[in-house]
């Protein structure tokens, strides 16, 4: 489970997260929804603690990760992987460098095991064989689900995913979802996905938390909130852009 | 009057936040290389690019240096009629001052902006965060096989940059000022003590990591997209050239009193 308690933190004197409460459930898809620029990819970023909060705490499986060394921590990150927004592919390395390297630098296993891991992460999100390929070769979407690969390459239980579906085609956004559902079906893993797109969140979400102005402002299961009367979730959901959430708010 | 003391004031504290920024990333540095074992494979990379890559251009401007001060040495020396001095002039300017400080500044140039401009990339596009979500440390990952070769690299590179700086002076003693060849060569090496050697080494390497400190830090703090890694690589420029001027006379100054 993971337990974030009243983490703020701000930028410069921009407050981004203002005292955010999330549990997240074991093996369910948590599905953050929130405007852009509202804090959801940095709340991410906590998770993995590559940000630290300035204030509150955050528990994964029961560790006070706020707390932990950079060791322990970097014991933990190997249990979870997560995906940016942007894919962040090392351009330096090729495809199967790229998608292997949790494997060659943090763990013995011979050539051939990782080459294997990394064809069968590859194959999963529908780019057998692209192994000697530059990232920099790949399309937008292309490289998206490299950095999909790369993250349930080292078969993490937890799985973040920021923004999974954006900038890919329909078709290819549909096998995402299905393979963030599956990731959750046949392996059991914790997932968290922030999308904008709301079929997807409906269609890879067990649960779905709204986040607005630095908190999460309603949280509960999909058919909840799709139901839900307050006029917040209701102007997101439906993308209206009359209601109380404003231009300039966030 | 305020605002100008104002001004000097700001500035002051930006340098000495540069400074304490510089010298917390040298100490996670020396630690991670002491504490964890190197990966060869991302050293030698790094000083092939160091060392092997500047070859070429280290070379050509110790050459012109070598002629440049052969020439501005002998016209001093021709009125005291002792042209046959330059070479020890020379290889003592050389190998102490000329050929840590100009190796230094074109590596700088060379080497520190692209690895600023690389790693301010790797920044900006979160592949430094992502290194950190799959369990890597950024500093160990990018700043040790850097820091290693600049530092081991920047002394051969100065080595031989003296050795092409003398012969740049030989090809005018010999050929233009008709001084004979063994006479060139004999003053040229006597003249050289073993302590001149190694004020030149030490400072070399030194310089060597300023310039990697330097550049991974300016890359690591930038901030915004393209126009950021453009702003960071021209820091890392300008700061790499001060420190090593700065740190030039220091060292200078040090060993001319220490070891007269
Ligand atoms: N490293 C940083 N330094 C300064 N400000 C930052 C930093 N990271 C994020 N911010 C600010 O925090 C706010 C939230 O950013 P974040 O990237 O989390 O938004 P988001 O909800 O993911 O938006 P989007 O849906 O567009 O991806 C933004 O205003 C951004 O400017
Ligand atoms: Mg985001």
């Amino acid at each position: 489970m993971i337990e974030i308690r009243e983490v703020s933190k701000s930028f410069n004197s921009h407050q981004v997260l203002n005292g955010l409460n999330l549990k997240i459930r074991d093996g369910e898809t948590t599905v953050i929804i929130g405007r852009s620029g509202c804090g959801k990819s940095v709340l991410l970023k906590h998770i993995m603690r590559i940000l630290m909060p300035d204030s509150g705490t955050i528990f994964i499986k029961g560790e006070e990760i706020t707390k932990l060394k950079e060791k322990e921590m970097n014991r933990l990150r190997l249990k979870m992987g997560m995906v940016f927004q942007g894919g962040a592919l090392f351009d330096s390395l090729s495809v199967g460098e790229n998608v292997g390297f949790g494997l060659i630098e943090n763990t013995d296993l011979d050539k051939g095991t990782i080459a294997k891991k990394v064809k069968e992460s590859l194959e999963l999100v529908g780019l057998g064989g692209i192994e000697d390929k530059e990232p920099a070769e790949l399309s937008g979407g292309m490289r998206k689900r490299v950095a999909l690969a790369r993250a349930i390459c080292l078969g993490p239980e937890i799985i973040l995913y920021d923004e999974p579906t954006t900038g890919v085609d329909p078709i290819t956004a549909d096998s995402i979802n299905d393979l963030i559902k599956n990731t959750r079906d046949k392996l059991g893993v914790t997932s968290i996905v922030v999308t904008h797109d709301m079929k997807s969140a409906y269609k890879v979400g067990d649960r779905i938390a709204m986040m607005f102005g630095g908190k999460i402002i309603k949280e509960g299961l999909v058919k909840e909130i799709q139901e839900s009367s307050d006029p917040y979730v209701h102007q997101f959901i439906n993308g209206l852009s009359i209601g109380p959430i404003t231009e300039t708010s966030l | 009057m305020k605002s100008f003391l104002e001004y000097i004031g700001t500035e002051f504290i930006i340098f000495l936040d540069f400074l304490g920024g510089l010298s917390i990333l040298g100490l996670k540095t020396v630690s991670s290389i002491v504490r964890y074992p190197w990966h060869r494979v991302r050293l030698f990379q790094q000083a092939n690019r160091v060392g092997v890559d500047s070859l070429p251009l280290i070379s050509l401007l110790a050459l012109f240096q070598g002629i440049i001060l052969a020439l501005n040495t002998a016209y001093q020396l021709k009125r005291l009629g002792s042209e046959m001095y330059i070479a020890g002039i020379l290889s003592v300017s050389m190998v102490r001052e000329l050929g840590p400080v100009i190796t230094a500044l074109i590596l700088a140039g060379r080497v520190g902006a692209a690895i600023t401009a690389e790693i301010a990339t790797m920044q900006v596009t979160e592949q430094v965060d992502a290194l950190r979500t799959l369990a890597n440390d950024p500093v160990r990952y990018l700043v040790v096989p850097r820091f290693l070769s600049f530092s081991v690299m920047l002394p051969l590179l100065v080595l031989f940059a003296n050795a092409i700086g003398i012969f740049g002076g030989y090809l005018i003693c010999v050929y233009r000022l008709n001084i004979a060849s063994r006479l060139y060569t004999k003053i040229a090496f006597d003249s050289l003590l073993f302590k001149d050697l190694y004020v030149g080494l030490v400072k070399s390497v030194v310089f060597g990591m300023i310039i990697a400190l330097v550049s991974c830090f300016e890359g690591f703090r930038v901030t915004g997209g393209a126009e950021g890694v453009g702003k960071a690589t021209t820091r890392c420029v300008v700061s790499s050239f001060i420190l090593i001027i700065a740190a030039d006379c220091i060292f200078t100054a040090l060993f001319y009193f220490l070891m007269p």
